[in-house]
């Protein structure tokens, strides 16, 4: 109570100082953070007046913020946990879901390697250690050199669970701190293997997995394994009209769409 | 000019307008400006001292609670270091042995080298020619890391792949050439500072025995020179264990020890990468970040030490030639 208030003072004295400046809080996930981040400077290049901040702490610290009051808009690449969701609403906070885009992780190999498929079990087993030589999935004798993308970027939280499934990764795994270089390392190198966004295909081989080979349309359907919505959360569903509302709509646009496949992920649409 | 009037003018001073003698008022402004310059200096300095203090207080703060809570054994000891996991374990032994690892491989590459081109410099090349190779060696240390690192991925790494055959070319190898590369400015520039130091007269004592010029390089001017050439090592060493972001872009971030410790083609992880490459995601508060801050602490007791063995060298290394 004693921060709606405070909260109310704020924006009455800021709509005191300046009448028609807006602003948009949005804080979460660094895997969304990107989108959010091209949908707010488009907005700002269109209503320059718009004064739009887009944090990037992580989905549970959208939640919080979303729960405190701290934000508009949580960005989150995974839905609410219960607990999440129970405080929200014990707070007057009534979580309300978005999915502006899906997020496919494509496991990807040198294009000379033979190994055109794999099974989700056989990935996990290569980023366990378990499975070190390609002879041992049918490909050529060669010792397989397994790059992650580092422990805080987004598209390792989506490998991690949708893949390893909590098993730890092996001590022999390498690690690289942005998806070009994913991808650069995996082109260079022989008997790699790697993942990365969709986007990041050029000159590396992906593999399909479980039978399903990673595209736009096997991602945004959901048939692909590796595939997980991406959320924008806000406090029940905003005021038609709002600035909130044409935020969380914007993936519905053409030009939404577009910046959401400049940033590696997949538009919602299916056809 | 009631002052002047005042003035107990003893002898003719250069400025015989200026009182010999200061009134009340004005010896205490000048009292309270000398004072004061010497306040404000001493907090400018004191600022900097203060710099190192803070973060050595925050950095053993915030790892406290890791520390208190885990065991320290099992911190130092053991080789998994699992932060995500369910069941997260911090064993920081295979990244601190990395550190090391790259760390005296770096030296084992750039200290050769390093102190043969000081000799070069300070004993060979002419005055004219040294004075510009110098300042070019020192550009070297002015090229930002992240632009070595780049070199070491698009480059170094494809290259070990193809040539030496190597299954993955982000490796310790990798990591220790670039290193290397990289502490070299250090090392030739205090070292020759240091075999420059050593005066005319050791060189011509030695020619005037009979001694070539090799023999008096090798067996008069290191042997002189060498508590610089030690502290020019140190200082190397503390350069190639404190880089970031290098050795997180080219020794692989694996988090494991050389088996066997020789196999500089495996790939291996660092303190300082480790910290960079997950500092961003470790939720405030956890487990996770106080053990981050507590290889933090390792790291800053490796290079306190290091500086301070830098410092008892150069010391002597002044001594030794009367110069301070």
């Amino acid at each position: 109570m004693k921060k709606m208030i405070a909260s109310m003072i704020v924006s009455v004295l800021t709509m005191g100082v300046a009448a028609h400046a807006q602003t948009l809080q949005i804080d979460g996930s660094t895997t969304v953070g990107p989108i959010a981040d091209a949908f707010a400077e488009y907005f700002k290049s269109v209503q320059p007046d718009l004064a739009i901040t887009v944090k990037k702490t992580g989905s549970g610290d959208g939640a919080a913020a979303l729960i405190d009051g701290r934000c508009d808009i949580a960005t989150m690449s995974r839905f609410m946990k219960p607990e999440e969701f129970q405080k929200a609403v014990a707070g007057n906070v009534l979580p309300v879901a978005h999915v502006v885009a899906m997020d496919g992780v494509c496991i990807v190999v040198h294009p000379s390697n033979p190994v055109k498929a794999l099974t989700g079990a056989q990935v996990r087993d290569i980023y366990t250690g378990k499975i070190a030589n390609w002879k041992e999935v049918g490909g050529s004798d060669t010792p397989i050199v397994v790059i992650s993308r580092d422990t805080s970027s987004g598209t390792y939280e989506t490998f991690e669970s949708l893949v390893m499934k909590k098993q730890p990764m092996g001590a022999g795994v390498e690690y690289v701190n942005a998806n070009p270089q994913a991808q650069s390392r995996v082109r260079t190198t022989a008997g790699a293997i790697g993942y990365v966004g969709l986007g990041f295909l050029e000159g590396v081989k992906a593999l399909s997995i479980d039978g399903i080979s990673p595209t736009r349309q096997t991602v945004a359907n959901g048939s692909y394994p590796v595939t997980r919505p991406l959320f924008l959360f806000t406090n029940g569903y905003p005021k038609l009209g709002s600035v909130v509302h044409k935020f969380v709509t914007f993936h519905l646009t053409e030009k939404g769409q577009e910046l959401i496949e400049s940033k590696g992920f997949v538009p919602l649409t299916n056809y | 000019m009631s002052n002047a009037q005042i003035s107990l003018t003893l002898e003719p001073a250069a400025d015989t307008r200026r009182p010999m003698a200061l009134t009340p008022g004005e010896d205490f402004r000048g009292y309270l400006a000398s004072h004061l310059g010497r306040a404000v200096l001493f907090l400018m300095t004191f600022t900097s001292v203060l710099a190192v203090l803070l973060i050595l207080l925050f950095v053993i703060l915030r790892s406290f609670s890791f520390l208190s809570g885990y065991s320290l054994v099992e911190f130092l000891a053991s080789r998994d270091w699992r932060p995500t996991a369910e069941s997260p374990v911090f064993g920081s032994l295979a990244i601190i042995v990395g550190s090391l690892y790259v760390s005296f491989a770096a030296l084992l590459f750039a200290v050769p080298l390093g102190v043969l081109a000081a000799v070069f410099l300070s004993d060979i090349l002419s005055w004219k020619a040294r004075n510009v190779v110098k300042p070019v060696v020192e550009i070297l240390a002015a090229i930002p890391s992240v632009a070595y690192g780049f070199f070491a991925v698009l480059v170094l790494a494809p290259w070990m792949q193809k040539h030496l055959g190597l299954s993955t070319g982000t490796n310790a190898l990798n990591a220790s050439l670039i290193l290397a590369i990289m502490a070299l400015p250090t090392i030739i520039s205090v070292a020759e500072d240091s075999i420059s130091a050593i005066g005319r007269e050791l060189r011509e004592a030695s020619y005037s025995c009979g001694a070539t010029r090799m023999e008096t390089m090798i067996k008069v001017i290191i042997p002189a020179a060498h508590s610089g050439i030690i502290a020019a090592v140190v200082l190397g060493m503390m350069r190639a264990i404190g880089e970031t972001m290098v050795v997180w872009m080219a020794s692989g971030n694996a988090t494991q020890i050389p088996h066997p410790w020789w196999d500089v083609s495996q790939s291996i992880r660092t303190m300082t990468a480790t910290i960079a490459g997950e500092m961003g995601e470790a939720p405030e508060d956890s487990e996770h970040r106080g053990a981050l801050f507590a290889i933090g602490v390792l790291l800053l007791i490796l290079t306190f030490s290091l500086n301070i063995v830098s410092e008892y060298f150069l010391s002597r290394a002044k001594k030794a030639t009367g110069k301070t």
